[in-house]
């Protein structure tokens, strides 16, 4: 045999290994049809006891009521004021906290300053700064948007730091030893070595965000879904809570989506174990 | 009396001088010392293969001499100049493949040349072809998870060969390669070596492969690390696959072999040369 058939029969893993699409198929079809029966089950359940007498709207009443809020343009209002507030709160947070992570990671003198205000502002609850941030800016959008801004940087900082603080020394030496400089290795090593830990903090500050808004308008607002559910409460509107609650987990799950599609795009070349 | 053993080459002017060289390493306030006061010189387009037992500190010389990191005392010398830092003159192919794993096969290789300025054609064609040299070509898009380890290595090989250094320090390269792959690309290194002249640090597990690559085997010990012999390999270029049988490799072989394991039962092998016959 010579050194290229050598080579040839190393370098090809024999014909193209099948790699158990099928089970990994039907799995995936027996998930989803559980995932199903599931929901409906659980919707059946509900609809059950409110029929027995708990104190529960019945689906039924829920999808009507969600239709009348539709078609009086409240929901789309309510839902649009929400989605402004958490997206403008959580883009201005992660822009923030990306490039105070990376200098964090970076350089030593960044984190010695930074590091203990993030530690101990991290440790208060975003809704704990509500009433400060009435107090020193009023009752309009920008309290809101802060408290939001601050559980989004939070999240995302932290990770974005580790990120960078984990990149592997070899692969470092590796860019230095091919020429790289300083800027070099950030921008090519660095920056992508991290990009997985800052997606990470990035839909757990979406969440946070998600979460804190919700929080923050049935304190102080005009609209959005959480000030739909808090007047709601006052009329006894079990229905329109409802449709808040459900409209809340919706936006939340399909914006978790979204991240964790992009996470999947941009960090798919990580070996998973 | 070993500890002291230097390796000064024949020439001299030696491409590569490692002068003296100490170095410890804080282990929690107790100091390791991981290389001690090893000098070796190497002259220019010499090919040293450096064996010996796990924790001797072959890595740890391999990243001085790459500028990775800087000696405790003494001092590494390439080309008259101290180094204080990795310079395009030597490339490094490291034990554990350091791979950029976001990067395909092909932008892991091209990654050199891009640093050096080369336009993206340019680089494409380069990289093409150290992509086939080392048998790669069916994966040039493959990303680093879907490589088996030997090919992450050659990819490593072929990344380190692209930016055509002159100086090559290659930390057991072929370790994780099957038998026959190892010797293919043994052949093809020396084949490059000797067409382009380069000097080449070439640390390694293998005895044999030490014996049938090099000009001398530096063979080094453990606790402290320190250089415990140099052997002189004088066997002509190309080294064939015949040769390898010959009694005169078997001879080398079993010196290197004597000197790497049965470092406490005696001094250096040196000076025992019964083992050539043994
Ligand atoms: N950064 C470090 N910090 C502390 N100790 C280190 C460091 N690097 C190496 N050492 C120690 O120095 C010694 C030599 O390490 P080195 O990696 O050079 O060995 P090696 O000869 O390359 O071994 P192997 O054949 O297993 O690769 C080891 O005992 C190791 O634990
Ligand atoms: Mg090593």
């Amino acid at each position: 045999m010579t050194a290229t058939e050598a080579i040839a029969t190393v370098g090809l893993p024999g014909a193209p290994v099948k790699k158990t699409p099928k089970t990994g198929a039907k799995n995936r079809k027996l998930l989803l049809t559980l995932n199903i029966v599931s929901v409906v089950a659980g919707v059946l359940l509900w609809w059950a006891l409110s029929l027995a007498g708990f104190r529960l709207p019945t689906p039924v009443a829920v999808v009507e009521r969600a239709g009348s809020l539709v078609a009086s343009g409240t929901l789309l209002t309510d839902i649009s004021a929400s989605l402004t507030r958490v997206l403008i709160g959580f883009a201005l947070g992660t822009l923030v906290a990306i490039p105070v992570g990376f200098l964090m990671g970076w350089y030593t003198i960044a984190r010695g300053l930074i590091e203990p205000w993030v530690q101990f502002f991290r440790t208060i609850p975003p809704l704990a700064i509500i009433p400060l941030a009435i107090v020193l800016m009023g009752i309009g959008e920008e309290p809101k948007i802060f408290v939001i801004f601050l559980a989004a940087f939070f999240a995302c900082v932290i990770s974005t730091f580790q990120g960078v603080v984990n990149v592997d020394r070899t692969l470092i030496n590796a860019a230095r030893v091919l020429g790289s400089k300083d800027g070099g290795i950030f921008l090519r090593v660095v920056v992508p070595a991290s990009t997985p830990f800052i997606l990470v903090g990035m839909r757990v500050g979406l969440g946070a965000s998600w979460s804190t808004l919700v929080a923050a308008e049935l304190i102080a607002a005009q609209q959005g879904l959480g000030f739909r559910m808090q007047q709601a409460q006052m009329y006894y509107d079990l229905p329109t809570i409802f449709v808040g609650l459900i409209t809340i987990g919706i936006l939340g799950l399909l914006m978790d989506r979204v991240l964790l599609f992009a996470e999947r795009k941009l960090t798919g070349w990580q070996e998973r174990r | 009396m070993t500890a002291s053993f230097t390796g000064a080459a024949q020439g001299i002017d030696a491409r590569i001088s490692v002068q003296g060289i100490t170095k410890t390493f804080d282990l929690g306030g107790e100091q390791f010392v991981a290389l001690d006061n090893v000098s070796l010189d190497i002259a220019d387009n010499e090919f040293v293969t450096v064996v010996g037992p796990s924790g001797c500190g072959k890595s740890t010389l391999m990243n001085l001499l790459a500028g990775l990191d800087e000696p405790t005392s003494g001092k590494a010398v390439v080309d008259g100049k101290v180094v204080t830092g990795p310079g395009p003159d030597r490339g490094v192919i490291f034990q554990q493949y350091a791979l950029f794993p976001w990067l395909t096969v092909r932008k892991n290789v091209e990654f050199g040349l891009k640093t050096a300025g080369l336009g993206a054609k340019k680089r494409r064609e380069k990289a093409e072809h150290f992509i086939e040299m080392v048998g790669l070509s069916e994966f040039a898009d493959a990303l680093p998870k879907m490589l088996s380890g030997g090919m992450k290595q050659r990819c490593a090989i072929a990344r380190a060969y692209a930016v055509d250094p002159t100086i090559l320090l290659m930390d057991e390269p072929f370790g994780a390669l099957d038998a026959l792959t190892r010797v293919k690309l043994q052949e093809q290194l020396l084949d490059t070596w000797s067409q382009d002249k380069r000097t080449v640090v070439f640390i390694t597990h293998d005895v044999d492969e030490a014996v049938f690559l090099a000009n001398r085997v530096v063979v080094m010990a453990a606790r402290p690390g320190r250089i415990f012999d140099i052997v002189d390999v004088d066997l002509p270029y190309p080294r064939t696959e015949e040769m390898r049988l010959s009694p005169e490799f078997t001879a080398l072989r079993n010196r290197v072999w004597h000197s790497v394991y049965h470092q406490n039962t005696g001094t250096s092998a040196v000076s025992t040369p019964s083992i050539l016959t043994a």
